[in-house]
């Protein structure tokens, strides 16, 4: 099984460190999405450590649960949970982006844990429905999982692929929003604005829930199972781009902002406080 | 009354398929569908994915014989590709079958990446294929699909040229580990091959011999090729037919050998002139310094002709005359 039995003040921990290690690697990469990583930081330290069935060892199993990251420039993030999870050694995160690197800047099957190579925006919802389809058709015990952001919406290929699970009645099917409602040229509601998402979700046949993308009991309590039988359930899970750096935080520039020197000694100096913090807590 | 729908064959070019001892089967379209529902129903894990292509694809009976088997999208070629990659990601043997036109144009980022960069043993179907859908325009044709196919990689690339070769391609699909595309049209085909005949990914099929000529053809246009050659032997000419039922990875070693044998070289395809078969083969046969007189026989870079498929083969010199007479031009 994949799953940990960590407590939310343990998941609040290892995100700040996992924070801490995200902004390392793309310092060190010279490249990278900042602003979204952070934001979705919170919902994969869930996922993997308390609600997908998958782990290193049983990633082979046809069985696991499926997670697809659609929005796949956060892929900093993803790489930073595998790591923790074993799936490859810490140290490979620094090579992210280097020549000859297997680590491309965007989730790439050549790295253990991920299922489907992404990048492109709009391509994982579709991918997912063919997933859970077959999941279906096999009887099979796996749910599957992707992660979208609020600016790929305005990708019609998802829309397809929302009316396409509300059709079949994917039920194993979850699509999280990490609705922190900026993208690269600024606010998503200014550049294409896709309010009300929830209810065009519900409109096209999901069950739809609303979250604090930061709070683990939220998260977990949404995340754990289906919302209802018949239905796919969307989880919009409302998010700060840049969470945890004072400087970062709702800014549109950090999108695929590359800190300074100086930047990442200042973003790292609040990270650990905040470590600091939750560890006398504890 | 309406006017006779136009033949692909002259009545010269019937009577050399005659003379050929060649036999009128069915659509390559037919072909496939058959064989597809024969391995579905001996497998259930081979799905056909359709964008309300059922008919078109002539997967009628099959979703009606085999309905949990039959992934319909609706009119969504995107979703058809991504649905079709995550079927294969989780075990299923998947074919996604829709008009070449919609799926190698709206959703060729999904074949690139779902299928293709995320490698998933998927099948591609193309169906009505290059001008098969004639008159309806260029909206409908295909005649980009091979140069934007030859462009992705790790796609294997199949344009089967009778039923024995679109039988053998899906055949060969169901097994392939790998992304396959497979290329149709909806004419009904003469049959070309013996039962014999090996058919093997990436290995051309010399139809008939001779060292005066070389018609490197693939498709639909490859029996327009051998009546062709029938035609030049009439008048002491001797041509080579090869069926490039593969277009990626493509059989070098016999357009080199083609290349150095013949005087001259002619390729054939449903295709623009641009990026197909034809540059395919020039550039094989110049980067291994072989120089020959060589022609490119497709549709031209400029608006189509209107037309049936007939219309536009024979138009643009894709008949058994056209192509006798182009060889003729270049032998001169």
């Amino acid at each position: 099984m994949g799953k940990t039995a960590l407590s939310d003040h343990d998941l609040a921990l290892k995100s700040v460190q996992l924070r801490k290690k995200t902004l390392a690697a793309i310092f060190e990469a010279g490249a990278g999405h900042t602003g979204g990583s952070l934001s979705c930081l919170d919902i994969l330290n869930v996922l993997y450590n308390r609600i997908l069935n998958v782990s290193p060892e049983n990633f082979s199993d046809p069985n696991r649960d499926r997670y697809v990251q659609s929005k796949g420039h956060s892929v900093e993030a993803l790489y930073a949970v595998l790591a923790d999870r074993g799936f490859f050694p810490e140290e490979e995160l620094e090579t992210i982006c280097h020549y000859k690197s297997h680590f491309v800047g965007h989730p790439t099957r050549h790295i253990p844990g991920i299922e489907m190579n992404t990048g492109a925006l709009g391509h994982g919802l579709p991918i997912c429905v063919g997933m859970a389809i077959a999941g279906k058709m096999d009887n099979a015990p796996y749910r599957v999982f992707t992660l979208l952001g609020d600016g790929e919406l305005a990708e019609g290929s998802n829309w397809e692929a929302a009316m396409a699970a509300a059709h079949y009645k994917l039920d194993n099917l979850t699509a999280i929003l990490d609705r922190n409602t900026l993208q690269i040229s600024g606010r998503t509601r200014d550049v294409m604005s896709n309010e009300p998402v929830d209810e065009k979700f519900r409109a096209f046949g999901w069950a739809v829930k609303v979250v604090n993308g930061h709070n683990f009991a939220e998260l977990t309590e949404a995340l754990s199972k289906p919302a209802e039988p018949g239905k796919p359930t969307c989880v919009i899970a409302n998010t700060v781009k840049g969470r945890g750096v004072s400087f970062m935080e709702d800014v549109a520039k950090w999108h695929h902002g590359v800190p300074s020197d100086a930047e990442l000694k200042q973003a790292l100096s609040d990270l650990d406080a905040a470590e600091a913090k939750l560890k006398e807590v504890a | 009354m309406s006017a006779p729908a136009p033949s692909m064959y002259s009545p010269a070019a019937k009577a050399m398929a005659e003379k050929l001892g060649l036999k009128m089967g069915r659509a390559n379209l037919d072909e496939f569908a058959a064989t597809l529902m024969e391995l579905a129903k001996a497998d259930r894990n081979i799905i056909a994915v359709t964008s309300d292509s059922r008919g078109s694809g002539k997967l009628g009976p099959f979703g009606q014989a085999l309905p949990k088997q039959l992934v319909e999208v609706g009119i969504a070629e995107q979703n058809l590709v991504g649905i079709t990659a995550g079927l294969a990601a989780c075990g299923k043997k998947s074919f996604g079958v829709s008009p070449s036109c919609f799926l190698t144009a709206r959703s060729l980022e999904q074949i690139k990446n779902d299928v293709c960069y995320s490698n998933v043993p998927a099948v591609l179907v193309g169906i009505s294929s290059g001008v098969s859908y004639g008159a309806l325009g260029t909206t409908h044709h295909s005649l980009h699909d091979l140069a934007v196919l030859r462009a992705i990689s790790n796609l294997i690339l199949i344009v089967p040229a009778d039923n024995f070769e679109s039988r053998q391609a899906i055949l060969a699909a169901a097994k392939a580990t790998k992304p396959v595309f497979v290329r149709f049209g909806k004419a009904a085909m003469y049959g070309l091959h013996k039962p014999e005949t090996k058919f093997e990914i990436g290995k051309a099929i010399q139809l008939r011999d001779g060292n005066d000529v070389a018609f490197i053809a693939t498709g639909e246009t490859v029996v327009h090729a051998l009546l062709a050659a029938g035609q030049l032997a009439e008048c002491g000419i001797q041509a080579r037919v090869l069926s490039v039922h593969t277009v990626k990875p493509l059989d070098t070693n016999a357009i080199l050998k083609a290349g150095r044998e013949c005087r001259a070289i002619i390729t054939v395809e449903e295709h623009l002139v641009n990026g197909g078969l034809g540059e395919a083969c020039a550039s094989a046969l110049l980067q291994t310094g072989v120089s020959k007189p060589f022609h490119i026989v497709g549709i031209p870079d400029e608006d189509t002709v209107t037309g049936s498929q007939a219309d536009i083969f024979r138009h643009y010199g894709i008949s058994m005359e056209g192509l006798a007479e182009t060889a003729m031009r270049l032998l001169k």
